[in-house]
């Protein structure tokens, strides 16, 4: 497992308790989990998201992602409507440990209230929370 | 210190099943057709499973040489804790196979299987005595299956007393078919953790026990070898606001003879026969998962019950508040026929001293290795004791690797990463069934891996080497299942 | 005790380094108030040969073949079993391991339930098979449930032609959860009506068996399209395995999932259990399956081998969560039942399901030129309803006190076929058992 020094957390992400990030689109926002979240899970077998169209709130379950021998539950940052979700996981979910913030994104959602984005980590608070 | 390896020896390689064999032969004899053809409406008709055509003899060889790639009790031993892997008898096959029981249908008229019927009704017997219980169903054909048919009499129960439950109280120790369990009836698994001690501790029940929980399932002695000190407070709160105890038996290898479950305050425990009571495992089950009940809670067990008549015994499926039928029939009948005779064969003193000596070994392992793994818990156990790997973790030397190493040593390794409140947990059960010596050889393979640890971590850490496959990709297995050849 | 290998010298030895002057002493930390007060109270031990008497004893008070004449069916059927398959079964590796955790030491198991479930899914038509099942009801109440986690609808349909204890079996597991079970009636010709089934709302699951209780063949593909019309899925279940060496598998007329009995493939009836509960599935719902699967791989030189997989569905994981509750399964009889379809191979599997066929019509057939009546009129595979008429309880008593037990009543399950008996027909009934048979219930 990487040292936090050895994290990458880019700049421009903010990031939720539960270890998910999200990065602000035009109309939407995007999500994924953080380099620490894929690290800690090991290699990723499966994720598992919801239907475009599912309206969830800041905190609610959207997916499960899973290792070989864990399981572990997929939290929404901001309330919102899914607009999108990345169909390349169901093929390639290891993309969530080798690209994180990049291909390995997991879902795009309308945020409801923006007010919910500002209240999310940024790079130093999150980092601090981890403990580095 | 140098421990001889255990597997230096030929091993054969064997394709699947449908690589061997030609089209035309036979494995097996079919009777005469001594009655006319009568063809069926090709309508109806498919054109017949594609499984390849072997002769006996290929059929022979290819699963005798599957079996050689297995380990089992009969191979050596086997410390996988929370599974009493004991040596299963002999003779228990000799009886299962009798004409009379393995012939007999489930339906006969119960004129015509009174030996069957008679059998059921007096392990039940056996069952309830060893447990201190009132009554006893056969029917649950595992130990996660008992511990439904459990969870089914709790809330049938409840139903009964007109106020149906939400929650019950699962200890951070259980076995994940606890949870699992209860899911099914609808009940939402209350979390507690143990104490400092390793055992529940009365205040944390009282801070969740309300009268919106069903009760308590709790593993006793616990997933840890710690037998739950508090139990009979516990169950006194859980009585106090209307709940019911049920016990995991999993672990009833430590306490025949000593402990008597009703006396504890259990009202519900299930037993697996595939464990205490020698059955073998078979690789996977079947097992047999009987549950005992305290006599107000006999009218909701499963049907068929077994009722003897004067000298004649026969089935009663009539019971208005039984939680109904759990299986086909009547259970694995098959698997009761084993526990029966090993049951039969121990006596009363028999089954206490396997007690004691499962317990006796357990302490005896758990000495001699706390010198060089980190103990869990260091306190007296019951029939297991829980490891871990804190002391090789410098060497970045994990539990999984020690385990692997153990097989290069001949011996199948302990149960692993369980229970989950110990990180890294070596969890180790010898069983009343190994002696000094076996036990004692597998204390100088323990100490030779973790001398191993230290001086030459990737020995330890690419074993096994000696197997017929080595490490397997299970990620891939897991991401792009093939399951079908 | 010869399985209790300690000396006392040994267990004094044992003692000393556990510091505890008596085994006694060993369980000081169960409090006194704990303790059973008073030695178990059991029968006294017995010697192996005295225990072979008394279990001799108890075997022979069960009526078996070649005494007893047994036409029985409904969900236990009387098969030959090839001594191979109880030879290569009864070797202690695959009788004393564990379920297969350490994946290294066990590939002999692995690998026989990766062939079990290949043939399993080539019997049943499906794309992928589950390890083992306790039995044909418990495996039909987890395919219930499965169809409810995947079309999130709460109530099921199941035909009254599903095995009575199944369908007791589905009431057990489903309605503490609160799922409702809908009954299915049938038509005249002893198949599942499906005329209600567009009228049910909230269906997760049509289910049907064939052949059915009557022992009449099913048309699964209208049970599909009926399921389908609805948003519901077709399960079909099955007690008599051996019937697919003849007729169209269930998945290839539509079902959506299979679940069954497989004690015909080389399970001795044991007086009903254990037997074997098989479950397929398509690829696609492979993740909401219930139960155990094994997959292969490659271990870290490339050599072939296998694994338990996909093991997040499963209690020890995802514990309240999991696809079901489910852990020993009944492994040891999905290795008895590959190595008994592997005796057999697709040809003998099917010459075997064709000649069942034939001793049951050749029954069947014959009875009703002795003048007995056969309500259903759609074909059969091994077994069958014949109307002996409501004055036939004593025959059938009488009969019994000769050993012969001339099929099962139906009335306790069905008040309307008062009279009515479920007769079976294998391929181990000589035909001259089947004319005594005619001959006894003529009289």
């Amino acid at each position: 497992m990487k040292e936090i020094n050895e994290l990458n957390l880019p700049e421009d992400l903010r990031y939720a308790d539960d270890h998910e990030w999200l990065r602000p689109l035009e109309t939407a926002a995007r999500i994924g989990i953080s380099d620490y979240a894929q690290d800690q899970l090991g290699d990723i077998v499966y994720v598992e998201l919801p239907a475009v169209g599912r309206q969830l709130a800041k905190g609610e379950e959207f997916g499960t992602v899973e290792s070989v021998k864990a399981v572990s539950s997929l939290y929404m940052p901001v309330g919102g409507e899914v607009t999108a979700v990345n169909e390349q996981l169901a093929e390639a979910p290891e993309l969530v440990n080798t690209d994180p913030y990049g291909q390995g994104w997991m879902i795009e959602v309308k945020v409801a209230d923006p007010a919910e984005v500002d209240a999310l980590m940024d790079r130093a608070a999150y980092l601090k929370a981890l403990g580095g | 210190m140098n421990a001889p390896l255990g597997t230096t020896g030929l091993i054969l390689d064997e394709p699947l099943l449908w690589e061997r064999g030609r089209p035309g032969r036979r494995g097996a004899c079919l009777p005469p057709a001594d009655v006319p053809p009568s063809p069926l409406d090709p309508e109806l008709c498919g054109d017949g499973p594609d499984f390849p055509d072997l002769s006996e003899v290929d059929l022979v060889r290819h699963f005798t040489r599957l079996s050689t790639w297995n380990y089992g009790v009969d191979t050596g031993f086997y410390p996988l804790g929370s599974c009493t892997m004991k040596y299963n008898p002999k003779t228990h096959e000799r009886q299962a196979a009798l004409k009379g029981f393995a012939a007999a249908h489930p339906l006969l008229p119960a004129s015509l299987c009174q030996g069957a019927l008679q059998l059921i009704w007096e392990l039940e017997r056996d069952l309830a005595a060893i447990t201190g219980m009132d009554a006893v169903s056969l029917q649950p054909a595992a130990g996660a299956h008992g511990e439904l048919a459990g969870m089914l009499v709790i809330h049938a129960h409840h139903q009964h007393q007109g106020h149906q439950r939400a929650k019950i109280i699962i200890p951070d120790t259980a076995h994940g078919t606890n949870p699992a369990s209860a899911a099914l009836c609808g009940y939402r698994p209350v979390a507690v953790a143990s104490g400092p001690e390793g055992v529940l501790e009365p205040a944390a029940i009282e801070a969740v026990m309300d009268e919106e929980t069903a009760g308590i399932m709790v593993t006793n002695p616990n997933t840890l070898g710690l037998f739950e000190t508090h139990i009979r407070e516990i169950a006194a709160i859980v009585h106090a606001k209307g709940g019911l105890v049920y016990a995991d038996g999993a672990n009833l290898n430590a306490v025949m003879g000593i402990v008597d479950m009703a006396a504890i305050g259990v009202d519900v425990i299930h037993l697996n026969l595939h464990k205490t009571f020698a059955t073998p495992h078979g690789g996977g089950g079947p097992g047999s998962g009987p549950i005992c009940v305290r006599r107000q809670l006999e009218p909701y067990l499963p049907v068929p019950r077994v009722v003897k008549d004067g000298d004649q015994y026969h089935l009663e499926t009539d019971r208005p508040l039984s939680i109904g039928r759990m299986g086909s029939f009547h259970g694995h009948f098959g698997v009761m026929v084993k526990a029966y005779s090993y049951i039969r064969s121990m006596g009363a003193d028999g089954l206490r001293r396997a007690s004691e000596l499962a317990v006796l070994n357990a302490n005896y392992l758990k000495e001699k290795l706390k010198q060089d793994f980190h103990l869990a818990y260091d306190r007296p156990c019951m029939h297991e004791c829980v490891f871990s790997d804190r002391r090789q973790a410098p060497f970045k030397v994990t539990t999984l690797d020690m385990a692997k190493r153990l097989m290069d040593y001949g011996f199948h390794p302990p149960t692993i990463y369980f229970p989950l409140v110990v990180h890294g947990a070596i969890m180790i059960e010898p069983t009343e069934t190994e002696s000094k010596e076996d036990l004692d050889r597998f204390v100088t393979a323990m100490r030779a891996i973790a001398e191993e640890a230290r001086t030459e971590p990737e020995t330890v850490k690419s074993a096994p080497r000696y197997t017929k496959v080595r490490r397997l990709d299970e990620v891939t297995a897991a991401r792009k299942p093939c399951l079908v050849g | 005790m010869r399985y209790l290998p300690h000396t006392p010298e040994e267990i004094q030895e044992m003692l000393a380094v556990v510091g505890a002057e008596s085994l006694d002493q060993l369980f000081f930390p169960i409090p006194p108030a704990c303790r059973r007060q008073s030695a178990l109270e059991l029968p006294a031990p017995l010697s192996e040969w005295a225990l072979d008497a008394r279990m001799d004893a108890l075997a022979a008070r069960t009526a078996v073949a070649p005494q007893a004449k047994v036409f029985l069916g409904a969900g236990s059927y009387d098969h030959f079993i090839p001594a191979a398959v109880d030879a290569l079964a009864g070797r202690s590796e695959f009788l004393t391991a564990y379920t297969p955790y350490q994946p290294e030491i066990s590939q002999g198991t692995l690998q026989a339930i990766y062939e079990y479930q290949t043939l399993a899914c080539r019997l049943m038509g499906t794309e992928v098979a589950t390890a083992s099942h306790y039995d044909g009801a418990t495996a039909l109440a987890e395919a219930l449930l499965m169809a409810i986690r995947k079309t999130g609808h709460r109530r099921v349909a199941v035909s009254r032609l599903v095995h009575p204890h199944y369908r007791q079996v589905a009431a057990t597991y489903l309605h503490p959860a609160g799922y409702e079970i809908v009954e299915l009636p049938y038509r005249p010709d002893g198949t599942t009506d499906l005329s209600t089934v567009e009228a049910e709302p909230d269906l997760a699951a049509v289910a049907i068996q064939s052949p059915n209780f009557f022992g009449c063949i099913e048309d699964l593909a209208a049970g599909a399209a009926a399921a389908k019309g609805v948003g519901a899925l077709l399960v079909a279940g099955f007690t008599e395995a051996l019937a697919y060496g003849l007729l169209k598998s269930p998945a290839s007329q539509g079902a959506e999932i299979v679940a069954g009995e497989g004690q015909s493939l080389g399970l001795p009836r044991s007086f009903g259990g254990p037997g074997l509960g098989m479950l397929g599935t398509r690829q696609a719902h492979v993740r909401s399956l219930p139960g155990r699967l094994v997959g292969k791989t490659v271990d870290q030189e490339g050599r072939q081998g296998f694994v338990l997989t996909l093991a997040t569905r499963e209690q020890h994981i995802r514990r309240e969560r999991a696809t079901s509750n489910i852990c020993t399964n009944n492994s040891h009889c999905a290795l008895r039942a590959v190595m008994y379809m592997a005796a057999l191979g697709g040809t003998g599997f099917r010459e075997l399901a064709v000649l069942n066929h034939d001793k049951a019509a050749y029954l069947k057939q014959a009875l009703a030129a002795a003048g007995h009546r056969v309500p259903f009129t759609r074909p059969i595979f091994n077994e069958f309803v014949v109307d002996f008429g409501t004055g036939f309880e004593a025959v059938h008593r009488r009969l019994q006190d000769a050993g012969i037990v001339a099929g099962l009543p139906l009335e306790a399950d069905y008040p309307e076929l008062a009279g009515c008996y479920l007769l079976c027909a294998t391929e181990t009934a000589s035909r001259q058992d089947l004319d005594l048979l005619v001959k006894e219930v003529s009289r």
